[in-house]
């Protein structure tokens, strides 16, 4: 690949794939509570 | 206010928990444009350099707008209709029905291209479209009429997996959230990534992959002035994620009350355009073969949408030893990854049936899959169905999507002023909170971006009729579709509801309710 390609390649990756390790790390920092949540 | 009950109000369905609504709400989201539509459009805007535009597209307004469905389908418990009638008034209502009839058109053509999918993967281990798969789709499977007109010549090998489909959607529908919906996404997504990683992994070790990898990442900075290289990163956002149509309204009222809203909107926006990412590497990794196996340009080969699919793989198919297996595994992940919208999008149009009627999960699929699946088989399974899939999709992309989210927007932020409302709804369940910039966002950025879009599209259909289809065909199919929903959709509204529905909430009291929830 070219040198252009290939950066662009890996900053997409990073970008995108890396937002979405973020975003699910974060998440499990918030572990899902289940509370009585009453009447409707 | 509240009406009085006359009979006992049922609990909401929910999700088996936040980790199925996610999965299923990725399932919604990626489907066959995440596969044959986002590496053409990058590629033929700006290659590498499409990735900012798109990247600011989801952070400004794409993440923003889902995050809107979620809040609405979230705090008011229901499907669309419902749900805007309970943060606006009586007439935003028919902005609910609106998004609801556009699934309701959209599922009666999608199906058809899920039909098409799974003969093709059978076909992919005999090659049954030999040395012409342009020939074969156009001729011997779908049989397309000469000219474009509707006509009711059915086409068996269509009609029958069409069939199929639709008695599958509407068992999973008919199942309800947990059993139906949840099981379906929770089985096939983690199938539809790890068949997807195959074909990926497959497609980058092919010779001439790497000329394909440079089409698509080598970025053409000079698109980057181009307004119209902006506008298709917001289109692609915008019909990627699933928003503005029902969908995430429907899904995230499934949710339980305190549930991270902005949090899982990440995961599910960030997962959607991952896998964008991956469709395009393994996409042009694929074409980089064909081009070098054919000994053309890479330019020559790179297509998008039902020429992608059903041409140019079939192509791919023949021309290697190792095609049966990239074939199956393609056309498996666009089965499952239509599927999974195919859903969604059905479950739109059921809830809010089930909303407005009162009906139980059974009777309201009924209710609804029937009209459905027969106006589907009626309309597509037919030697003139793809005429009709090509004006109507694009017809009820642009003047239904488009424009029934650009007035949901508009209502909400500039008519009701209901959007500080639902930014403190969102900040209270969500551990990302983004207070006044997503009011920003959603009450200025999205309804500039989605106008303009808009705008630019109405001009565009004026000046060149759309494919160069009859004027006739564009009438009833295209413009008179597009006009008949938000017709019916008014008409809709002006039904009543049944005498136990909450129409209207009161909002302090929901708030307080929240506040109890979230302090336990």
């Amino acid at each position: 690949m070219t040198g252009t390609a290939m950066t662009m390649m890996i900053i997409s990756m990073l970008t995108l794939w890396g937002g979405l390790a973020a975003a699910i790390l974060h998440l499990r920092q918030t572990p899902e509570r289940v509370v009585d949540e009453g009447d409707e | 206010m509240s009406h009085p009950s006359t009979t006992p109000v049922k609990r909401r369905e929910l999700f088996n928990s936040r980790n199925v609504f996610i999965l299923a709400a990725i399932g919604s989201a990626v489907g066959l444009g995440n596969i044959w539509r986002f590496p053409y459009v990058a590629y033929t805007h700006g290659g590498g350099a499409f990735l900012i535009p798109y990247l600011i597209a989801l952070l400004s307004a794409g993440i923003p707008l889902l995050f809107l469905d979620y809040a609405l389908g979230h705090r008011y418990r229901s499907a669309p209709p419902l749900a805007l009638r309970r943060v606006g008034r009586k007439w935003t209502e028919a902005l609910g029905w609106w998004q609801v009839l556009v699934c309701f058109v959209i599922a009666v053509y999608y199906a058809a291209i899920l039909a098409w999918a799974s003969m093709y993967f059978i076909f992919s281990f005999t090659e049954a479209w030999g040395d012409d798969p342009a020939g074969f789709l156009m001729g011997e499977f779908l049989q397309v009429a000469e000219t474009p007109h509707v006509g009711f010549d059915f086409v068996p090998q269509v009609a029958v997996p069409m069939l199929l489909v639709w008695v599958i959607t509407l068992v999973v529908i008919g199942l309800g959230v947990k059993r139906g919906i949840s099981r379906a996404n929770v089985v096939m997504i983690p199938l539809l990534l790890v068949m997807f990683l195959i074909l990926v992994v497959r497609a980058v070790t092919l010779p001439g992959a790497v000329d394909g990898l440079n089409a698509f990442f080598t970025p053409n900075w000079a698109s980057l002035a181009d307004p119209a290289v902006w506008a298709a990163a917001y289109g692609q956002i915008f019909f990627s994620l699933s928003v503005g149509f029902g969908i995430m309204i429907t899904y995230s009222s499934y949710l339980r009350r305190r549930t991270n809203l902005t949090g899982s909107g990440l995961v599910v926006g960030f997962a959607n355009s991952s896998f964008e990412l991956l469709a395009g590497i393994g996409v042009f990794a694929v074409l980089g073969f064909m081009a070098m196996s054919s000994g053309s340009e890479i330019n020559d080969v790179a297509a998008g949408g039902i020429g992608l699919a059903f041409i140019a793989f079939p192509s791919i198919v023949s021309s290697t030893s190792a095609g049966p297996l990239i074939g199956a595994l393609f056309f498996a992940s666009l089965v499952f990854a239509g599927f999974t919208s195919m859903i969604s999008i059905v479950e739109v149009v059921t809830s809010a049936i089930q909303d407005k009627l009162g009906l139980s999960r059974v009777a309201s699929t009924l209710v609804v899959g029937l009209p459905m699946a027969i106006a589907s088989m009626l309309l597509l399974s037919t030697t003139t169905g793809l005429y009709f899939l090509d004006i109507t999709d694009e017809f009820v992309n642009k003047f239904g999507i488009l424009l029934g989210a650009f007035a949901m927007v508009v209502v909400i932020a500039w008519v009701l002023r209901k959007l500080p409302l639902l930014q403190r709804h969102l900040d209270r369940v969500s551990s990302v909170k983004f207070g006044k910039l997503w009011l920003a966002l959603v009450g200025v950025v999205v309804p500039i971006v989605l106008g303009g879009v808009l705008v630019s599209e109405v001009i565009k259909h004026i000046n060149n009729p759309y494919g160069g289809y009859p004027l006739g065909m564009l009438g009833v199919f295209g413009w008179g579709m597009a006009g008949s929903l938000i017709v019916g959709a008014i008409l809709l509204a002006l039904t009543p509801w049944r005498r136990s529905t909450k129409q209207v909430v009161d909002e302090d009291a929901l708030d307080a309710k929240y506040e109890e929830i979230m302090q336990k």
